[in-house]
């Protein structure tokens, strides 16, 4: 038993049930308050101004006209944010420097008494550009003669310095064993290389923000964010103040999917505020969502697997290059750690490269990195089985990795749960169903490292016997209603008697961003903890009472009671009764628990999809998708499969439809919700999730984080379904109609010159 | 430019309002009116957010102008509740787990109720398509369509209660 084990097998009452969320109410009423739904006053409307050009060097911006228009308060460029920051790279891409490095880089911004007012201003801002040649191609990005984004870059990982400038930030490497040794075994080696495009998270909610900031460096922000603690540490360093005089609050957030876990327009926002003296909102467009948040990388990737002929992989290889933008910090790194974290592999190696191009800072996109590396590797196992005539399910159970395993990533495997989702996906009705004409079926596996982090959590006991939670993750999912379904559980109370609420920065300890499917597991971890402190200070209150010592009292099904009748015959006090004398026996009753959380527990997931092609158009229709993926185990089971589904239709819009699209001088070309197309619900048939439970050794009840591993297998998942279906194998993604009818017509003429 | 003054009925409440000639009726709900249930999430008609409708009739309200309410009657997720009763959608998609992050859940909510007044026993597809100018990115759309397909079920079950 490691220091980490914390799981305890037990009968539950809340936990596994599903009560209507806490925050249900507002929200189908249209009273809840999202980013955009709030205003102060005296407020002032910012907008900003954006670069159109994919690279240039910002050579004047002359903003008096604009001062002088009627109705303008503000204009901040550069000049108004602090000199010397830890956060450089964030500041550059909230606010440019010397360069434009892409299509929507923000140059200046201005606030005034109303958005036309605001627009009016920005018309006259004068910015003198020298346009610079543009790179958004990442193997293009990688070639010798590439436009350089920054003139200082070097490789880092490299064994040798290069001395050339060049856009490849760094170089990652994992894996064990000797993998030429292993091919050197394989009766079959399929070596292929695959691309997928860049996509965005398409959260509804615009970014939005109001700030205020008086000259004395005392600050209040409003954020839709998934993490205001993060919000505010950088808003701190990139104005100059004391994270203590700048209070964050989170709204209700309109979705996010890693793509709300830094700041964009709060820092201009708070800027525009302290020159103006005035309260400043911010809302993003939809276009400027597109071109200037932070959509995930584009990826090339070549894999090589080598195996014997019973299935047993020798060997396997992979070479991942992903851009991340303007900035250094792609999720390569993850793609290379995770591409085969699903096998029990002896010779295994990766290799990521961390590329620079002229498109948007890349932020977080659901387990980020990982569904580009899974469409790789997985498409690679599916054509193995094919070649070895093999079942795909078996082939995977031949090398899956178990309990014990030694992940291409360095830890060794506790209890996983990736070989119950293959064989629930064996033994589901979907996988033997038959299929129609123009149909195949594919399946593919996906595996998330999940998430624990720093996690602070207050519980409050009230006179009336209620509990209210203070939590610092905001909820993106329903987890106010995980969290006191844990909560109510741990006292012995009703759902109904507990209120989690998300606190703001000034009022609750330092929490990381909700990411990382972290918050049932970690939050909820914490509030567990936070209860057990309080029910302990509540079994002291009735030891006094009582007059006994206190640890001759348990707490017991919501109930403080002698542990024996040795200890006394009292009759057992309910949280009620403790709570309505907690005056008169030592004042207010309180929990809290603080912890950096780890034990996160891996995460699998096994998907089935049958596609149905339109020979004529190319166009692809899924026609079924089941989910498999281990919850470690479901606190709200309607919320675990909604993230099932979620992620899993997510994976589906970048495997069909979504992509950045960018013309040669590196201008977005399909900047809105028209031209890049989200799934819509005429797309889709229900979305089947299947429920497993491995318990987390990590997690007092054995949760595991569900939010990520859902994105994680469509991508090859459905291309193995389209691969099946027009016989030949997919390896762009997104697959639109006319890349799937270049596929048949490559199949079209092999055939005819036969 | 001088700014236009409305008459018009939101919510079954008389309202007058001044708005700009170009202020969509989406700028005077949420801007003017306060009334911010009604979300903004592209601004070109394509996500169904701000869902609402004009004397019944289905419209994205950011591709309608402020002025073209005058003598109309509006309603939009606000009103869809009779005090303390909510409407069977609202309750189902409580029921159903139909929203995560809620921001499109009013536009839905008001697209389902529109379908319900038009086809009262609409197929799947039916809603599948009807929601198709919907986008929400959390639910894969499968609890969604499972709590109006639900709704639908229970206002016919009622209806034919009330018929014997």
């Amino acid at each position: 038993m490691s220091s980490n084990d914390r799981f305890e097998s037990r009968e539950f009452k809340v936990v596994g049930t599903r009560p209507l969320r806490p925050d249900g109410l507002d929200k189908v009423t249209g009273k809840a308050q999202f980013g955009a739904d709030v205003t102060a006053p005296g407020m002032l409307h910012g907008a900003i101004l954006r670069s159109p050009h994919a690279h240039a060097i910002i050579k004047k911006i002359d903003t008096k006209q604009a001062e002088k228009l009627e109705g303008v308060h503000a204009v901040v460029t550069r000049t108004d944010f602090a000199k010397d920051v830890d956060n450089t790279d964030v500041l550059d891409n909230c606010m440019a420097g010397e360069k434009a490095l892409y299509d929507g880089h923000a140059v200046a911004a201005v606030a005034a008494t109303s958005p036309s007012v605001a627009r009016k201003a920005m018309k006259l801002i004068k910015v003198t550009y020298k346009v610079l040649p543009a790179v958004t191609d990442v193997d293009m990005a990688m070639g010798a003669d590439a436009p350089i984004l920054h003139d200082g870059m070097q490789t880092e990982g490299l064994e040798k310095k290069s001395r050339k400038p060049t856009n490849i930030a760094q170089r990652h490497e994992f894996g064990h064993g000797d993998v030429d040794a292993g091919f050197k075994q394989a009766d079959l080696i399929v070596e292929r290389s695959f691309t997928t495009e860049a996509t965005h998270q398409g959260y509804i909610e615009p970014h939005a923000c109001l700030a205020n900031l008086g000259r004395d460096g005392r600050g209040e922000l409003w954020c839709c964010t998934q993490g205001h603690y993060y919000v505010r540490e950088l808003c701190a360093d990139l104005l100059g103040l004391d994270e203590s005089q700048l209070r964050v609050t989170a709204s209700e957030i309109g979705g996010g999917f890693g793509g709300k876990t830094t700041v964009f327009i709060e820092p201009v926002a708070l800027a525009l505020a302290r020159k103006s003296g005035r309260p400043v909102k911010i809302v993003m467009s939809r276009n400027e969502v597109f071109r200037a948040s932070g959509p995930t990388s584009s990826s090339s990737i070549d894999v090589k697997i080598g195996v014997k002929n019973d299935g047993t992989i020798t060997a396997a290889f992979a070479d991942l290059r992903y851009q991340g933008g303007a900035y250094p910090g792609s999720p390569v790194e993850f793609g290379a750690m995770s591409a085969f974290a699903c096998y029990n592999l002896e010779n295994v190696k990766t290799i990521g490269w961390d590329v620079v191009a002229n498109r948007p800072k890349q932020a977080a996109y659901r387990a980020p990195g990982a569904p580009m590396a899974a469409f790789a590797i997985e498409s690679v196992v599916d054509e193995i089985a094919g070649k070895l005539r093999m079942d795909p399910i078996d082939l995977r159970l031949k090398n899956a990795a178990a309990a014990g395993t030694k992940a291409s990533f360095g830890p060794v495997y506790s209890d996983i749960g990736l070989i119950r989702t293959l064989e629930a996906a064996k033994n589901h009705p979907h996988y033997s169903a038959p299929l129609g004409p123009n149909q195949g079926r594919g399946i593919a596996c996906g595996f998330w490292f999940n998430f624990g982090g720093q996690t602070s959590v207050s519980l409050t006991v009230n006179a009336d016997g209620t509990v209210g939670v203070a939590v610092g993750t905001p909820d993106i999912g329903g987890s106010r209603a995980s969290i006191s379904q844990m909560v109510a559980e741990e006292l012995g109370i009703e759902y109904s008697q507990v209120r989690a609420l998300i606190a703001d920065t000034a009022t609750l300890g330092f929490n990381d961003v909700t990411d990382g499917s972290r918050v049932t597991f970690a939050t909820g971890l914490a509030a567990i903890e936070a209860a057990r402190n309080a029910a302990k200070i509540m079994c002291e209150r009735a030891a006094k009472t009582w007059g006994i010592p206190s640890d001759a009292v348990v707490w017991e099904d919501g109930h403080a009671k002698p542990v024996s009748s040795n200890a006394g015959d009292f009759e057992p006090l309910s949280l009620k009764d403790i709570a309505a004398s907690a005056a008169n026996t030592g004042g207010p009753i309180a929990g809290h628990y603080e912890i950096n959380a780890d034990g996160a527990g891996v995460s699998f997931s096994t998907h089935i999809a049958d596609v149905e092609m339109d020979p004529e158009t190319g166009r692809a229709e899924i026609k079924r998708y089941t989910v498999f993926q281990d919850a470690g185990k479901a606190i709200h089971p309607s919320y675990v499969e909604g993230q099932f589904q979620g992620g899993a239709v997510q994976g589906i819009g970048w495997a069909l439809n979504e992509e950045y699209i960018y013309n040669k001088d590196g201008q977005l070309q399909n900047a809105g919700f028209l031209d890049y197309r989200i799934p819509v619900a005429s797309d889709l048939p229900m979305i089947d999730a299947v429920i497993l439970e491995v318990p987390n050794p990590g997690h007092p009840y054995g949760v595991r984080g569900v939010g990520e591993t859902s994105i994680v297998p469509p991508l090859a998942t459905v291309a193995n379904a389209i691969s099946a279906a027009a016989g030949v194998r997919m390896t762009s993604i997104p697959m639109s109609p006319p890349k799937v009818l270049e596929a048949l017509d490559s199949v079209l003429i092999a055939e005819a010159a036969e | 430019m001088s700014q236009i003054h409305v008459s018009t009925t939101i919510n079954g409440d008389p309202v007058e309002y001044l708005c700009e000639p170009d202020d969509t009726l989406l700028d005077v709900l949420r801007d003017r009116l306060s009334l911010t249930g009604t979300k903004e999430g592209c601004g070109s008609g394509d996500c169904g957010a701000c869902s609402v409708t004009i004397d019944g009739r289905l419209v994205c309200a950011c591709l309608a102008l402020g002025a073209e309410a005058d003598g109309r009657k509006i309603d939009t997720i606000e009103g869809m509740a009779e005090g303390e009763k909510l409407h069977p959608l609202q309750e189902k998609f409580l029921e159903h787990a139909a929203l995560q992050c809620g921001v499109c859940t009013p536009g839905f909510l008001v697209a389902a109720k529109s379908l319900l007044e038009k086809n009262p026993s609409p197929t799947e597809t039916e809603i599948r398509y009807w929601l198709a100018g919907n986008l929400c990115r959390c639910t894969g759309y499968d609890k969604i369509i499972r709590a109006v397909m639900d709704t639908a079920k229970e206002m016919k079950g009622k209806r034919k209660g009330k018929k014997s």
